[in-house]
């Protein structure tokens, strides 16, 4: 089924012409940054974007990005407040939609589709693409509930399985032994690390293939910080991991790879130990030194 | 402005607080209590032995046995009264031939006093019943009893000597001093006596709640009102909380920004504050007789009655549930969308029951209101004296309704002052049907808040 759920009437199809105008500064990273990943990943890719943009009416909060994300690594997007970093990160799996003004151009590729093709069925994208938000937003309702509900839209209905799910996924996110005995209790009475590991146990239940990251623990303490790391470093192999984060430390601790976006330009994309340690543009050894940001 | 005047701002403001909360506790007091009090009464009073004849005679209650000695015992205390009144007759007619002015005067008072005894008593044994159920029993309740007694030993005259016309109050004993009826007077007319002639005594009469009225409410109860107004009450409720809740969710969750949408909101708000009689009219206009727009029947139904406080009470509910939907957090929806829910799947499963206990709250709101209606009732649902309505009845039968029925019973009964514990019983009984309603939502609302909030 084809159907496409409130997509706003968008000018998806770019012509070959229309992208990849030279002399801006942003085609020049793009070329840097496929000679680099030609060499250096390992991965093929799973998610590219050609000429990505996106546009909040008139703003172009997102400006003609190219990259090619590698499968089943920890990706890490970094960049000052208001570069654009969430905004690309929530269009991978169309949370634009919910954002009336929003629209894009050019291509972000999944599994040989343009996302953004009309015909793209946004709610089976979206479970193969889950998301785990900034602040901890389990539903007002039981934990088992919470897990249970990716499942259940998919039509699973054996209560037997449901709990074989629940378990699974929540051993995956590290909290089963701490709610293993309170799976009826409401997911609102945990802390805000364990409902952050509880959002991404509910992510993990629908068995997506990436999993978005958007600043997932700038609402917690260092502590339950730790875990959540702890845990990206458990899922790389089995996810593909983009995360946004404002937190370089952070960038450098869990991720393969690091893009920095600096206002809505894709500055440098590479191994993550080449940005921190030898990065090829000097805006990005800004960045990261701390000279701006 | 130093630090001192401000605390005694500051502190006067508190006072201000404390007083206003004050003087709203007092009226709710000052409301509330005469309604509890003398409503009660319609349930819980001292009742006569002519209570426990309507009981057995209208509804077959009562201990038949135990009546029949009580009423042989008060016929024989009343038959003193009675001789006493028969041996004065032939003295009467005797005093019209000898002394027809004194006797022309106490014949003419003589059937007023004859009156009063009736309605004290009821009819005397071994007459024929009379038409008017009324005119069947005597006094019900003690606290009548003594009120009537008190008219039966006294005349009313009217003194002009001042100019203006003062009521004075003559005792009626001086006017048959010397007849046969004086002793009457002296012996039977008396409180302690009217004890063994009435035998009062204590009783809860639940009946008033569950008892069909009869003689336009002289006997039994106000079940056909209750009946009515629950039967009113849900059955707009059942109409307004489905139609509201969609219509909130559509104008939340998908109709646009757009002009039209803007003037359709105001106008959502204007209709919550049109006056009710407006809509009854309106009721009366659109769903009533064979010629109107959406013809329900041909004369008021209470099918007419919860279409039309349907359409009353439906503003309120849109509103409350667009602002309940409104405060569910977005993160709610962005969570669920994120998970490949669709947009009617996330509004079904993570935002209605986020916001049910605001919806709730407005539903409160409208219950109440619904059950307290009267004006778009009148002309589409109401009627003054009916049974009972049967639910097979409702598309073509009116139903008399605990709203209606009070304003009916003050204004256009004709003996209300005989009845007015009837009044305030039904008052009395609609607070506690719409309180009731009310703490069951409350308790249902308190029930899912605290599930959502774990």
């Amino acid at each position: 089924m084809n159907i496409t759920m409130n997509t706003p009437s968008i000018n998806t199809k770019i012509t070959p012409g229309d992208c990849g105008d030279t002399g801006i500064p942003n085609s020049m990273y793009s070329e840097s940054l496929s000679q680099k990943s030609h060499s250096d990943t390992d991965s093929p890719p799973h998610i590219t974007a050609k000429d990505f943009s996106i546009f909040y009416g008139k703003f172009e909060a997102v400006k003609k990005v190219n990259i090619e994300i590698p499968e089943k690594e920890v990706t890490a997007i970094i960049g000052p407040s208001g570069c654009g970093k969430s905004t690309f990160l929530r269009c991978i799996n169309r949370m634009n939609d919910l954002i009336p003004i929003c629209h894009t151009t050019g291509e972000l590729i999944f599994d040989n589709y343009n996302i953004f093709e009309s015909q793209v069925n946004v709610v089976a994208l979206r479970q193969r693409i889950g998301m785990v938000f900034q602040r901890p937003n389990p539903f007002p309702k039981s934990i088992f509930d919470n897990i249970a509900y990716g499942p259940r839209l998919q039509g699973i209905k054996s209560k037997a399985k449901l709990s074989q799910i629940v378990e699974t996924s929540l051993k995956s996110a590290a909290i089963w032994n701490e709610v293993k005995d309170r799976l009826n209790q409401n997911a609102l009475g945990l802390s805000g690390g364990q409902q952050q590991r509880i959002c991404l146990a509910r992510a993990l239940a629908v068995k997506p293939e990436i999993l978005l990251m958007d600043e997932p623990t700038s609402a917690l303490d260092p502590k339950a910080t730790s875990r959540i790391e702890n845990l990206i470093d458990e899922l790389r192999g089995d996810y593909t991991i983009i995360i946004v984060t404002h937190n370089m430390q952070q960038a450098s601790r869990v991720s393969d790879k690091t893009a920095f976006f600096y206002e809505g330009n894709l500055v440098e994309f590479d191994r993550t130990e080449h940005i921190f340690t030898n990065p090829s543009m000097k805006q990005t050894e800004d960045y990261i030194t701390g000279r701006f940001g | 402005m130093n630090i001192k005047s401000r605390n005694i701002l500051n502190h006067s403001f508190t006072g201000f607080s404390v007083f206003a909360v004050l003087i709203m506790v007092l009226s709710l007091i000052a409301l509330l209590g005469p309604i509890i009090l003398r409503g009660a009464n319609a349930y819980i009073f001292k009742a006569t032995i002519e209570h426990e004849k309507v009981l057995m005679n209208l509804f077959g209650r009562g201990n038949k046995n135990a009546l029949t000695k009580e009423t042989a015992q008060t016929n024989t205390a009343r038959a003193e009264l009675y001789s006493t009144m028969d041996s004065f007759e032939p003295e009467l007619e005797e005093l019209i031939n000898t002394d027809p002015e004194r006797g022309y005067a106490l014949d003419a008072d003589y059937s007023e006093f004859k009156i009063a005894i009736r309605k004290l008593l009821g009819p005397r044994p071994g007459e024929k019943t009379p038409v008017m159920m009324r005119d069947r029993y005597g006094a019900t309740r003690w606290d009548k009893s003594l009120e009537i007694l008190s008219n039966a030993i006294k005349i009313t005259e009217w003194d002009y000597s001042t100019g203006m016309g003062v009521e004075v109050f003559k005792p009626r004993k001086a006017l048959y001093k010397g007849t046969k009826l004086e002793k009457a007077f002296d012996d039977y007319l008396t409180e302690d006596y009217l004890k063994t002639m009435m035998e009062p005594g204590w009783t809860f009469y639940y009946g008033f709640l569950t008892d069909a009225s009869f003689d336009a409410h002289f006997f039994g109860g106000v079940w056909p009102e209750v009946i009515g107004t629950l039967y009113l009450t849900f059955g707009s409720m059942l109409l307004a909380i489905p139609a509201g809740i969609i219509a909130a969710i559509y104008l939340v969750e998908y109709a646009g920004d757009t002009k039209l949408i803007a003037f359709i909101r105001s106008c959502i708000g204007t209709l919550a504050g049109v006056p009710s009689v407006v809509f009854g009219l309106f009721g009366l206009a659109c769903f009533l007789g064979n010629d109107s727009i959406f013809s329900v029947s041909e004369n008021s139904s209470v099918a007419a009655g919860c279409l039309t406080l349907a359409l009353l009470v439906l503003p309120t509910i849109i509103r409350a549930t667009e602002e309940a939907i409104r405060a569910v957090p977005n993160s709610y929806k962005e969570g669920s969308v994120g998970l490949g829910a669709t947009k009617w799947e996330c509004i079904s499963k993570v935002i209605l029951p986020s916001a049910l206990p605001g919806i709730l709250t407005g539903i409160v709101i409208s219950m109440g209101r619904a059950a307290g209606e009267t004006a778009p009732i009148i002309f589409t649902a109401a009627v003054s004296v009916g049974k009972a309505i049967h639910i097979g009845d409702i598309f073509s039968q009116p139903t008399p309704a605990l709203p209606w029925n009070i304003y009916n019973l003050c204004t256009e009964h004709q003996e209300v002052d005989q009845i007015r514990y009837v009044q305030y019983g039904m008052v009395f009984t609609l607070v506690a049907i719409v309180l009731i309603l009310n703490l069951s939502a409350i308790y249902l609302r308190a029930r899912v808040s605290k599930n959502l909030r774990g």
